[in-house]
């Protein structure tokens, strides 16, 4: 049941420019199409500004996510608001896709306390910067709601080279061993920085990995929003049904530089990304919309400057705020602070 | 001689120690092709090619753990951790394994390793990029610790890291990368382990500091009408104590300086050192500049947790009445 998976097809929804290919998703009526598109269009337009900013010294060091917004948003229209997300710093403004307002995310990127959140308000972890820690947060988390009787579930996002950690395989053992309802998306967008996938793994394929934990492994195209929506969905009614763990691999090629702190020209094909950077993939989802009807001129110019409009306003609202107390050094880091914190 | 930043230092002892014992390798994450992401290990690929220039999956129990059977197998690995903080995955095998294993074979076999990172903040960047992890090493047994603040130093304890028997790590200031600039040997280098150095030389009070953080002291004593003595310990074990005690007996008052948090930092070890060794030539308590018992915060305010020219001013005043 578990075959290696290198040989098969990528799973696909939308198909070629000329249409071929194109299918409808069961159960994904119209308007949650078009929802799909707003969420895209919302996390391009973020990681977009987020560029411009970072270049204006409005925000600092920041990790570009151009590109891997179908799998973000694919993913995440798959869950109920009661099923939790543990992100990557590749993830930061997932919480966008839950009303989480720009500010608090742009805050994050500033350095500034206002972009850390309450996980509970959100049902949204922290960002996870050092690599594949989240991934037994997600196991612990999708393994406590079950042991509670309440049948949510988690997802959790990593990428390619967070395979190669310890963390990722503890953790998602442990979601296996627990038969714990979690979805492990990799964002496999073949790069950790200036590793390539074929130094990080001799695996045929990433979702091949399942296998070893006893759980279904799952390849999709990474850039087509459906075909990541799709084994979302499926993976969290498995989970839901009692079924366990499910490994998503969504296949793409980073064709941006890891953060902005990074110069990709050293290691990187620069021809590959061109073609990549070709394929991105809110275009590539809106043409299908377009050949199903459901997208114009019109609609697309409203949705962008909704998105352009929610950005101006996040980061006007984030220069607006006073800047961090040096006070809230002692804040929070215990909840009973021992009486000699402030000595330094 | 020539003048070059610590990051040059750095890469230039790199350079050196491969080319002088065919057995020294690199190893770690994006060291090869990328030349590391601070690029302290640029130009190493093309020069002595990718089996001694490895780019190894991101893991870095396994990396640690690896170097353990590269030394095994006759090697002396040079392990790059990417940053302070992401080194914790590798603290497993160097508490379990690197700091016993010479001791577990009797004395036989030996563990010439070197670790070296980045460390420390004050550089603007996200959570986990501005830690000072220092006493978790310097606390495990059978390993040696240094720590540079000079390029000439950074050169010099690297390659005497790198021909040591024992494994040793490097914990370079990251801060200083780039802005320590000064007059480094061609060549043949090597600043002993267990040598302090007298930064600059002083007789009412004694600054203990490495790292970012001798910077901070030397300021310090340029901008108060004090004669301060500035020690940089250089290596944390083996520790020059005779330095130490020697200033203290001149001078009689000490700060100690650090940016890792205050419980169990190194500076209680030193303070300690001098409690049993130097306490009736003290003539007032021996203090403690450092970072909080907090994580370290956002960068909006990391400011106020490093210890500041006006902080180790203050307790220099306090010291003098
Ligand atoms: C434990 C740990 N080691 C090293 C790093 C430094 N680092 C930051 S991002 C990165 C590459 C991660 O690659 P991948 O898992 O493929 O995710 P991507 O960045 O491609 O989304 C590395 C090595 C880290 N953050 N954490
Ligand atoms: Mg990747």
């Amino acid at each position: 049941m578990y075959a290696a998976l290198a040989d098969t097809d990528l799973g696909r929804v939308i198909g070629d420019d000329d249409g071929t290919g194109d299918r409808r998703v069961d159960g994904v009526d119209d308007a949650e199409l078009l929802a799909l598109y707003r969420s895209l269009v919302l996390l391009r337009t973020y990681d977009e500004r987020s560029v411009v900013y970072h270049s204006q010294g409005r925000i600092g060091t920041y990790a570009i996510f151009w590109n891997h917004e179908a799998i973000q948003a694919g993913a995440v229209h798959a869950l109920r608001d009661d099923d939790w997300i543990f992100p990557s710093y590749r993830e930061s403004a997932i919480g966008l896709l839950r009303g989480m307002p720009p500010t608090t995310i742009l805050q994050w990127w500033r350095g500034h306390p206002s972009g850390w959140w309450n996980p509970a308000d959100w049902n949204l972890g922290s960002i996870a910067v050092p690599i594949a820690t989240q991934v037994p947060h997600a196991a612990g988390l999708a393994w406590g709601k079950k042991l509670r009787g309440e049948d949510s579930c988690a997802l959790v996002f990593f990428g390619d080279g967070a395979t190669s950690e310890g963390a990722f395989h503890e953790g998602i053992n442990l979601a296996a061993v627990m038969n714990a309802p979690l979805v492990l998306m990799c964002n496999n967008n073949q790069w950790a920085i200036s590793t390539p996938i074929a130094a990080q793994t001799r695996a045929r394929a990433l979702a091949d990995k399942a296998v070893g934990y006893g759980i279904p492994g799952v390849r999709v195209d990474g850039l087509d929003v459906l075909a990541v929506h799709e084994a979302t969905r499926d993976a969290v009614d498995r989970a839901r049904a009692g079924g366990g763990p499910t490994l998503i691999e969504a296949l793409h090629y980073r064709a941006a530089p890891h953060g902005t702190a990074d110069d990709p020209r050293a290691y990187v094909d620069s021809a590959r990304v061109a073609e990549e950077r070709g394929r991105e993939c809110v275009g590539r989802y809106e043409r299908y919309l377009r050949r199903a009807g459901l997208l114009d001129d019109a609609l697309v110019a409203e949705i962008k400057d909704a998105a352009l409009q929610a950005m101006r306003e996040g980061i006007t609202a984030a220069e607006a705020e006073a800047p961090a107390d040096p006070e809230l050094l002692f804040a929070n880091a215990y909840v009973g602070p021992p009486g000699n914190m402030r000595n330094g | 001689m020539a003048e070059l930043t610590l990051l040059e230092a750095v890469n230039d002892a790199l350079h050196t120690e491969l080319e002088r014992d065919a057995d020294v390798m690199v190893l770690g994450e994006d060291v090869g092709r990328a030349g590391g992401v601070f690029r302290a290990t640029a130009g190493l690929l093309e020069r002595f090619g990718a089996g001694r220039c490895v780019d190894t999956p991101l893991a870095e129990a396994g990396l640690l753990g690896g170097a353990v059977g590269l030394c095994m197998a006759g090697w002396r690995p040079v392990v790059e951790m990417q940053y302070d903080a992401f080194s914790y995955p590798c603290l497993d095998q160097l508490i379990t394994h690197v700091g016993r294993y010479h001791w577990r074979t009797g004395g036989r076999m030996e563990f010439p390793l070197t670790i070296r990172m980045p460390y420390g903040g004050g550089v603007r960047a996200p959570e986990l990029h501005g830690d000072s992890p220092e006493a978790y090493y310097v606390h495990t047994p059978g390993i040696k610790v240094a720590i540079p603040s000079t390029p000439a130093d950074a050169k010099g304890l690297l390659a005497a890291a790198i021909r040591d028997p024992d494994p040793v790590v490097i914990f370079e200031p990251k801060l200083v990368y780039r802005t320590a600039r000064g007059e480094v040997p061609e060549g043949d280098y090597v600043v002993p382990l267990g040598k302090a150095r007298i930064a600059r030389e002083g007789t009412d009070v004694t600054l203990i500091a490495y790292g970012a953080m001798v910077n901070v002291c030397e300021l310090t004593a340029e901008a108060l009408d004090v004669s301060c003595e500035v020690i940089d310990i250089r290596s944390l074990r083996p520790l020059d104590e005779e330095t130490i005690l020697d200033s203290v007996a001149k001078t009689g008052r000490v700060v100690i300086v650090h940016e890792a948090p205050r419980t169990a930092g190194f500076g209680a070890e030193l303070a300690a050192l001098i409690a049993e060794r130097a306490i009736f030539d003290l003539q007032g308590p021996v203090l403690r500049v450092t970072g909080y018992d907090v994580p370290y915060p956002y960068w909006t305010i990391e400011d106020a947790y490093m210890p500041s020219v006006e902080r180790v001013s203050a307790a220099v005043r306090s010291l003098l009445g």
